[in-house]
């Protein structure tokens, strides 16, 4: 087995408890990194980025003709957008800006920004609700697209709502990501339900589900291991936690969260397609939009298989994740 | 959701049969396709542009090899130039002096720290004795998961305490490594963004502090358009020696490696794949070429058959075939063995010169094809799944009744088993039949 077993024994889920005040939390079990200044939804326009590229290709004055729209194709290309999804929204681009009577790169620019907004709200993005309580929240994705993390965010920000939660550490395969979420649990002053490293990680939803019934909690937040979506075994096994949980509470889990991380390429499609078959996922977190990425690849998975893009994470900062706002990332993919 | 090169240049092949030469209007056809097919690898649209002109000039005019038909020669030629950008030299380590720093950095959750605990099992395999330093100061649990994976694989790790600056994680890491006689200390660090430059500054320090020999840029195999910006801003602050292509276990086709190395001439040093610490191969430029192309990989069919196949039940069932005691139950059994493989046409798609079955197979599991043989054979007695020579009229008529399917349906499948009786004897009797044949007539093409 991958994971090494530790000698110490289960500990047994933990008392749920009131968010605790700054000075009775724990020694600090991590440092804080230099913080970098975040703005508007978190995102920050960076000089080399999309807009740049439209804003020449698109020049306020000039004409669009059809050597513009080839090359706003590229720029959308090379934000991930990816071929297929592209071609089908600059063509739309193009009929909206005739229909209009559009003459000018910024007409062009307008009805660019209108198809691809339109797109992003017609799937729903940027809508979460909670729902009645107990939630059960089922958070899945590939290796290292910041699962934990995410789980830690939307912990903090649902808290702040005054939701009381529990996070449920089913995965127990990767050695230490039972103490990441254990640590979060910690900082956040939220039960981290948890069994020993090793342990089946259906057993540890349950458990989760029955701490949420039991302790009346609003929502309960499950981590699970991160897997690569044509690794069939890993995907049953995503699969049954599923099961576990709804046949203990039906309708449950009522979100599923796919964690894509904004650097991905064109395999963030098969990630959806394979974990929407699997393990019917809600939404989608957009991951590590702080950097140069566009995320552009979740454009196309929200149109494509019409799946809402619903947070965005922006930063290692606890509160770097916001709703996702389509006329922002619009606004945004635009910035200069 | 992707169509292969392979089956992209299929069509245009059918236009271009019969000429002799490729002329430059169908070229434009075929390089456009190609292109698509980069783009959807994740290959950056600039290196694209260049590497699509390249081919295009080389493929211009370009007399037809006898035996290649166009489009399988310009395949040949996208091949041989993706070969020839990806490769080069191999890579080797340059660990001589004692100790030696191999420092990995990238961007978060690439897989640094999992590469860092595969490389040192690979380093110990060649008779080095490694350090791990676990300078990921910052994520939760990061130090815990190298401490972890180095009590797995019984390699020392040099940690301190919480609150210890990562420059002096390094440094002491380093004194730690002098006085053990370590051969290659491997230092961990947090991951990070490349326009960050706080964090890219304390690399700086450290490299400034430890002088790494070797720099290791770990690279998810997924990462999009935007890999070759990363790269170069690593490349530009920190003297990187080489990538490392990690979750090459996905099914992503690596188009980032492409870029990568087109963009900044660094050589691909390994390739991870799994999560298991042994999961560490040396690069093979020919393979990644091939999958970028989409153009079937043989060895991870081989490696996914061998991950979800019941190895006792599989030798039974060649045994049987050997022997020519394949039954319909055998059969039957297989079925299920494929199925749990998972989608059928992603399977049949990793075989070399199968991408347009690949279509062919996924519709007939999609149409319910499979099901009904399933049911077929589900409705057979046992003995006559044994001994489908007495299936005479009377029980046709009841299984097909018994399977909803008709008599038609029933008559079919068991014709074609007896062809692959006939297939597998001439197998085992040495005389290799066609690849893929028996299944493809199966599913009823």
């Amino acid at each position: 087995m991958f994971w090494r077993r530790r000698d110490e024994p289960p500990e047994a889920p933990a008392a749920p408890e009131a968010p605790q005040s700054p000075d009775a939390l724990p020694e600090p079990t991590t440092v804080a990194r230099p913080r970098r200044e975040p703005s508007g939804m978190g995102l920050r326009a960076r000089p080399s980025g999309l807009g740049a590229r439209l804003r020449t290709i698109l020049g306020a004055g000039s004409a669009a003709t059809e050597a513009t729209w080839d090359e706003v194709e590229e720029a959308l290309i090379g934000a991930d957008v990816g071929a297929e999804t592209t071609l089908e929204l600059v063509d739309a681009a193009r009929t909206r800006f005739r229909a209009e009577g559009g003459r000018s790169g910024d007409d062009a620019r307008r009805a660019l920004a209108t198809e691809l907004r339109d797109r992003l709200v017609r799937v729903g993005s940027g809508q979460f609700e909670l729902g009645d309580a107990p939630s059960v929240i089922l958070f899945v994705g590939v290796n290292g697209t910041g699962k934990t993390t995410s789980i830690a965010k939307l912990a903090h920000r649902l808290q702040a709502e005054g939701r009381t939660l529990a996070l449920a550490a089913a995965d127990t395969f990767r050695a230490a990501a039972v103490e990441q979420l254990r640590i979060w649990g910690e900082q956040l002053g939220v039960a981290v339900i948890a069994q020993r490293a090793g342990a089946d990680p259906g057993a540890v939803a349950f458990d989760a589900v029955v701490a949420a019934e039991s302790r009346k909690l609003d929502a309960v937040l499950v981590d699970t291991a991160g897997r690569l979506q044509n690794k069939q075994q890993l995907m049953d096994e995503l699969a049954k936690i599923r099961r576990v949980i709804e046949r203990r509470l039906p309708d449950q889990p009522r979100h599923v969260l796919l964690v894509l991380d904004a650097t991905t390429g064109q395999n963030g499609l098969m990630q959806a397609e394979a974990f929407s078959r699997e393990a019917g996922v809600t939404g989608i977190i957009l991951t590590k939009l702080d950097g140069t990425a566009k995320g552009g690849v979740a454009l196309a998975v929200a149109d494509r298989l019409e799946v809402p893009i619903l947070f965005v994470g922006v930063g290692e900062e606890i509160d770097a994740f916001a709703p996702f706002e389509p006329e922002a990332y619009v606004e945004w993919l635009f910035a200069e | 959701m992707f169509e292969s090169l392979s089956s992209r240049l299929q069509g245009i092949t059918e236009r271009l049969r019969g000429k002799a030469r490729i002329t430059e209007a169908d070229l434009d056809v075929a390089l456009r396709e190609i292109r698509l097919a980069l783009l959807e690898a994740d290959v950056n649209f600039k290196v694209v542009k260049d590497f699509v002109a390249r081919v295009r000039e080389r493929a211009l005019g370009t007399d037809l090899l006898t035996g290649l038909n166009p489009g399988q020669q310009i395949v040949k030629i996208v091949h041989e130039e993706l070969v020839e950008v990806l490769g080069g030299a191999r890579h080797h380590l340059a660990l001589a002096a004692k100790p030696s720093v191999l420092m990995m950095v990238g961007l978060q959750g690439s897989g640094k720290t999992t590469t860092a605990a595969k490389l040192a099992v690979r380093l110990r395999k060649d008779g080095k004795k490694p350090l791990l330093v676990a300078a990921d100061v910052y994520r939760p649990a990061a130090v815990d998961q190298l401490v972890q994976l180095g009590d797995q694989i019984g390699v020392e790790v040099h940690t301190r305490p919480v609150g210890t600056p990562a420059l002096e994680v390094a440094r002491s890491g380093l004194e730690v490594a002098r006085h053990r006689g370590v051969d290659v200390m491997i230092l961990d660090t947090a991951g990070r963004l490349h326009v960050d430059d706080a964090m890219m500054d304390e690399l700086v320090r450290i490299v400034g502090s430890v002088t790494p020999a070797e720099t290791l840029l770990v690279v998810d195999a997924m990462t999009g358009q935007e890999a070759v910006r990363v790269a170069e801003a690593f490349h530009a602050k920190l003297p990187v020696t080489g990538l490392v292509l990690t979750k090459m276990d996905g099914d992503a086709r690596g188009g980032a490696a492409l870029s990568i190395r087109a963009a900044t001439g660094l050589p691909i040093a390994f390739l991870g794949t799994g999560e298991r610490t042994d999961g560490l191969e040396a690069f093979h430029p020919d393979r990644l070429a091939q999958r970028i192309l989409g153009m079937g990989d043989i060895l991870s069919f081989v490696e996914r058959v061998q991950e979800n196949v019941d190895q006792g039940e599989a030798e039974q069932a060649a045994q049987r075939m050997m022997e020519n005691r394949f039954t319909l139950e055998d059969f039957r059994s297989q079925l299920n063995q494929i199925k749990k493989m998972g989608p059928i046409g992603q399977l049949v798609g990793m075989i070399p010169g199968a991408g347009q079955m690949a279509g062919a197979a996924q519709q007939a599991v999609d149409s319910g094809q499979m099901r009904r043989i399933e049911a077929i054979i589900d409705s057979m007695t046992p003995e006559e799944r044994r001994r489908p020579d007495i299936i005479k009229a009377s029980r046709r008529r009841r299984i097909a009744l018994g399977s909803g399917t008709s008599t038609a349906e029933v008559n079919r499948l068991l014709k074609q088993f007896v062809e692959m009786q006939r297939m597998m004897k001439m197998i085992s009797g040495g005389k290799m039949p066609r690849i893929g044949g028996g299944l493809g007539a199966l599913l009823g093409r």
